[in-house]
Formats: C-alpha cells, structure tokens, sequence
C-alpha cells in the first residue's frame, strides 16, 4: 500500500509550485490556472485524510471544494474578459489603478 | 516495489511535470493543457485511494468543464505569448524562498507526525457513491443547498460581468 505521507508531500508540492506559479507568471489566465493547481492540491490532501482516517466527510468536502472552483472559475473569467476589454492587454503589471 | 507504489510514482511524477510545465511555457493555451494533465494525474490517484467517484467527478468537472472554460476565454481573448516586462523586484527574490519554505514547512509537519495516519486502503465499501451521497443528503443537506445558491449567483454574476454595455 501506499502510505499517506506519501500523498501529503505530493500535494505540499504540487501547492508549493501553485505558489511559484502564482508569483512569476505575468498572464492573468495562467495566475487563476495556478489558484486552480492549489486547490487541486488541496483536494488530494483531503482525499489522503478521508481515506486513511476511514471517513467518507473529507470527500464530500472536496466536492464542495469543486463546486466552489467552478462558481469562482465562471466569476473570475468574466472579470478578465472585463479587463481584458477595458485594458487591452492580459498582462497584470498593466492592471495598476491602485498602485501609487 | 508493489504495484500501487509504481502506479503511484509515475502519477506522481507526471502530476509534477505537469505543473512544472504549467510554469515554464510561456503561452497559455500550453499551460492550460499542462494543468489538464496534472488534473487526470490527480484523478488516477484519487482511484488509487479508491474514492472512485471523486475520480469521475474530477475528470468531468475539472477536466472537462472548467478547463473547456479556460481554452474558451484564451481563443476569445486571442491571447498569445506572455510578456516579459522587468517584473517586481519582490517577486523576483521573495517568490521561490516563499515556496520553498512554505512546502519545507508543510512537508516538515507531515514527515514529523508520520506514522499515526494508516495506509488509504481501497476498499471502495468506505467511500462508495452510496455513502458519500448518503452523507451528502442528509448530514450535509444544509450546506449542499447552499451551494446551488451559490452557483445561481455565478451564473448571474458571470452573465452581468460579461455583457457588453450599451
């Protein structure tokens, strides 16, 4: 059997890289891919958990985790069609509004 | 070497390589379909753990819906290459030390308490699609109505957000 530390490591990984992701890509799509990537790695975390500890709740949890994605996936594309109109460009160093 | 630890390395390492490559290409569409291939990799795990029906529901979900959704907007919004402008300076020296120590912590943690969590047996009685939809409508009714709520404002919002206004 695989042990569960095993699927845990796998998934600070996989988050870890969502974070670096997150950090150094500059296309507003690939940013909301990398948030996709870390609950993707949330998700494996609350399998592992459900599985090992021998409760079915962990999994019920990552479909609610899905459902949320999916809403935040619709929402957060409009808001770049949005942006991606007003601003003619994807990149977020050109989103700076707020910045001094 | 059993089985399942040889099916789980190799999913492992192309759950890696998938999101390593979702870093370094440098057009969209190519991230988006690394992203697809970290997603089926998670899916083959999920039925290495025996949680068969969260399998399906990644593929279809995640795999299909969501990420159709992605290469729609890249192809509408003609998105091409990313451009590289002199980005932050904070983001240059704070993004990889931030990752690292935040996967050395969490990889610290679960090494330090090794030991407690048994091996995910797949039994598949555990977590069949029974039990989980069981659970689903009767302890956690609440919540699960909640988010059809929740998924008719996103619609709403979505339609709102990208309606051309006149």
């Amino acid at each position: 059997m695989v042990p569960t530390n095993y699927y845990l490591i796998l998934s600070a990984i996989l988050f870890g890289l969502g974070i670096v992701a997150f950090v150094f890509k500059r296309n507003i799509i690939t940013l909301f891919m990398a948030i996709e990537l870390m609950l993707n790695a949330v998700n494996l975390a609350f399998v592992a958990f459900s599985q090992s500890l021998g409760k079915p709740d962990g999994e019920v949890f990552v479909l609610f985790v899905i459902v949320v994605a999916a809403a935040e996936a619709a929402v957060g594309l409009g808001i770049i069609i949005l942006t991606a109109r007003n601003r003619h460009s994807l990149n977020v160093e050109r989103v700076d509004l707020l910045k001094l | 070497m059993t089985a399942p630890l040889i099916i789980f390395f190799v999913l492992a390492a192309l759950a890696v390589l998938g999101a390593v490559s979702l870093i370094l290409q440098r057009h969209p569409i190519h991230s988006a379909l690394s992203l697809i291939v970290v997603m089926v990799a998670l899916a083959g795990l999920y039925l290495l753990m025996g949680a068969e029906f969260v399998a399906a529901v990644q593929i279809i979900v995640y795999g299909g819906a969501i990420m159709v959704l992605f290469i729609f907007v890249i192809m509408l919004l003609n998105a091409g290459l990313e451009e590289r402008t002199n980005f932050s300076r904070l983001a240059t020296y704070a993004g990889i030390p931030l990752a690292l120590a935040v996967s050395g912590l969490i990889a610290a943690a679960i090494v330090r308490s090794g030991g407690y969590l048994p091996a995910p047996a797949p039994s598949g009685a555990l977590t069949s699609t029974k039990t989980l939809s069981m659970l689903l409508f009767t302890e956690f009714v609440y919540p699960f109505e909640l988010t059809s709520f929740l998924i008719l404002v996103a619609i709403l919002g979505a339609i709102v957000l990208a309606q051309r206004e006149n």
